[in-house]
């Protein structure tokens, strides 16, 4: 089990828990405001952008190569940045903080 | 009379088009009902898993719903699955359903989609163990035969996106398979012959048996093996036959209703059809494409969720005039491919090759020096630069592109 944090662009904090899947998926199920994920959970449409808390970045692990060249296609990517559904939800994402990318 | 929030918006259809539509109408501050028809008794889900990861995988539906249950709830919009909406009564503003019921609307969005061509083949009607691919039930169909199947062959007729994306999830779960297409190379209406010869040497290097230039006139069933017949006589025995030809467009409400129909339900920029309460979005949709500047229809998840986007501003009064670039995926085994544009009328075309991978490049298709779409291979960088240069309009050194040496980012590739 692990539990996520997310904060959407309106401030709101969303906890939500869960043990398999992809961290899109969880958002998803619980209508997580700004996390689309239009393709299903490919990588192919950018639409599940994340900013991970800078202190969490270790334990969700940075973007692959395919995720980073299509965080391009966003003009707010920064080093936080990943597209959530390629991020496991297992337990060692336990705690985790997400901003929602804008 | 009749306030603002008292109205109703009736949107046919439940699948990417008419689900993102109804969430974004909400969150554009419509007060009144959204009330979403669907046959599907199923609750919406993603379709492009259907014939990759989904088929593949003992997944239940669920996992790829396009929103969960509750968030339906939570935005106060109305989804009533397995009714099928009969018609479109414009004078009196309500649709009647299959059941008899009439629902007032306001505004009614169409966003029936399309549903699988078959073929008129002599024999299908007989056949065990026939189907197409669009629709969960489907793939729950295909799934069951081919796992009680005795020796798992099957047979894909039409070597498009759905046929290959079907025949790579099969032969990765067992199954002997079998292309069979009518054209001379695969992926004919949507790629260069590069691309199609590509996937051709990739199906068949997995040991998926690719037939192109053949016509499939009939099947003879008997003792529980069909037989696929070819126009030049060859035959195929399969336990399992999927059928991915292509498309009907569900145009028929649309039509009965008196709608402006091409091909394709007639909408403006807005998604505004001939009726000012009427809008149609996705599949069904015919519009005027600004960057390409001619009509066009797409088949695709970019096009559903745009418009939908679209649509929804325009009911709620917003100006707003759909502007979008298209793009396409698809997955097979490993390789991922990515599209951005639209090829049509290309009169060359550029292949880059990366130095790291072999498995990884892209086709560039131009027409005289204007780039017009980009299919890249495995290769997401190739395809985010394709979309800003396509997007910017920039002119692009053809050698420095071809040039492997070149590193790729948009300041080396244009025209000095």
């Amino acid at each position: 089990m692990a539990k996520v944090t997310f904060i959407t662009a309106d401030d709101e904090q969303i906890t939500l828990e869960g043990d398999s899947g992809s961290v899109m998926e969880l958002a998803v199920q619980n209508d997580v405001a700004g996390i689309d994920g239009d393709c299903g959970g490919v990588c192919s449409c950018a639409t599940c952008h994340v900013h991970v808390a800078p202190e969490h970045l270790a334990k969700v692990g940075s973007a692959s190569e395919i995720e980073q060249d299509m965080l391009e296609l966003d003009d707010n990517a920064n080093e936080y940045s990943r597209l959530c559904c390629q991020i496991e939800l297992n337990e060692q994402i336990d705690g985790v903080i997400l901003r929602v990318a804008q | 009379m009749t306030t603002k929030n008292q109205q109703t918006c009736v949107v046919i259809g439940a699948s990417h088009g008419g689900v993102n539509f109804a969430f974004a109408l909400r969150k554009e501050g419509w007060q009144g009902d959204i009330i979403l028809f669907d046959v599907d008794p199923v609750l919406p889900y993603h379709r492009p898993p259907l014939s990759k990861a989904y088929l593949s995988s003992s997944d239940k539906i669920e996992k790829h719903a396009l929103k969960a249950e509750e968030a339906y709830q939570k935005n106060d919009i109305q989804l009533r699955l397995g009714v099928r909406v009969a018609a479109i009564n414009r004078s009196e503003q309500s649709v009647t359903l299959d059941n008899g019921q009439v629902q007032n609307y306001d505004k009614l969005v169409i966003a029936s989609g399309a549903r699988p061509l078959m073929p008129p083949i002599e024999g299908m009607q007989t056949v065990n163990h026939l189907y197409p691919l669009r629709t969960a039930a489907d793939v729950e169909n295909i799934r069951n035969a081919f796992l009680q199947s005795r020796r798992k062959k099957v047979v894909v007729i039409g070597g498009g996106y759905i046929g290959l994306e079907t025949a790579a999830s099969l032969n990765k779960m067992g199954a002997e398979v079998t292309v069979l297409e009518r054209e001379s190379r695969l992926l004919a209406r949507v790629t260069a012959p590069y691309m199609s010869d590509y996937f051709k040497h990739l199906h068949e290097s997995q040991g998926v048996s690719v037939c192109t230039g053949q016509n499939v006139t009939k099947i003879e069933t008997e003792n529980n093996n069909n037989r696929v017949i070819c126009a030049d006589g060859k035959a195929f025995d399969a336990d399992v036959i999927i059928v991915g030809v292509g498309i009907r467009v569900n145009l028929e409400l649309a039509e009965d209703a008196g709608l402006k129909i091409e091909n394709g339900i007639s909408v403006d920029e807005t998604a505004c059809t001939t009726d000012e309460n009427i809008y149609a979005i996705g599949d069904c949709s015919w519009f005027f494409n600004q960057h390409y500047q001619t009509h066009i229809r797409l088949e695709s998840v970019q096009n559903a969720v745009d418009q939908a986007k679209v649509a929804a501003k325009a009911i709620v009064g917003k100006t707003v005039s759909y502007d979008a670039l298209p793009w396409f995926w698809s997955d097979q085994y490993d390789v991922k491919l990515q599209m951005v544009g639209l090829s049509t009328g290309y009169d060359d075309f550029v292949v880059r090759n990366e130095k790291d991978s072999k498995n990884k490049f892209s086709v560039w298709y131009f027409n005289g020096d204007r780039l017009l779409s980009v299919d890249a291979v495995n290769n997401a960088k190739a395809y985010v630069l394709a979309t800003k240069l396509i997007k910017s309009g920039a002119i692009i050194d053809k050698g420095k592109l071809a040039d492997p040496d070149v590193e790729f980012k948009t300041e080396n590739l244009l025209i000095n």
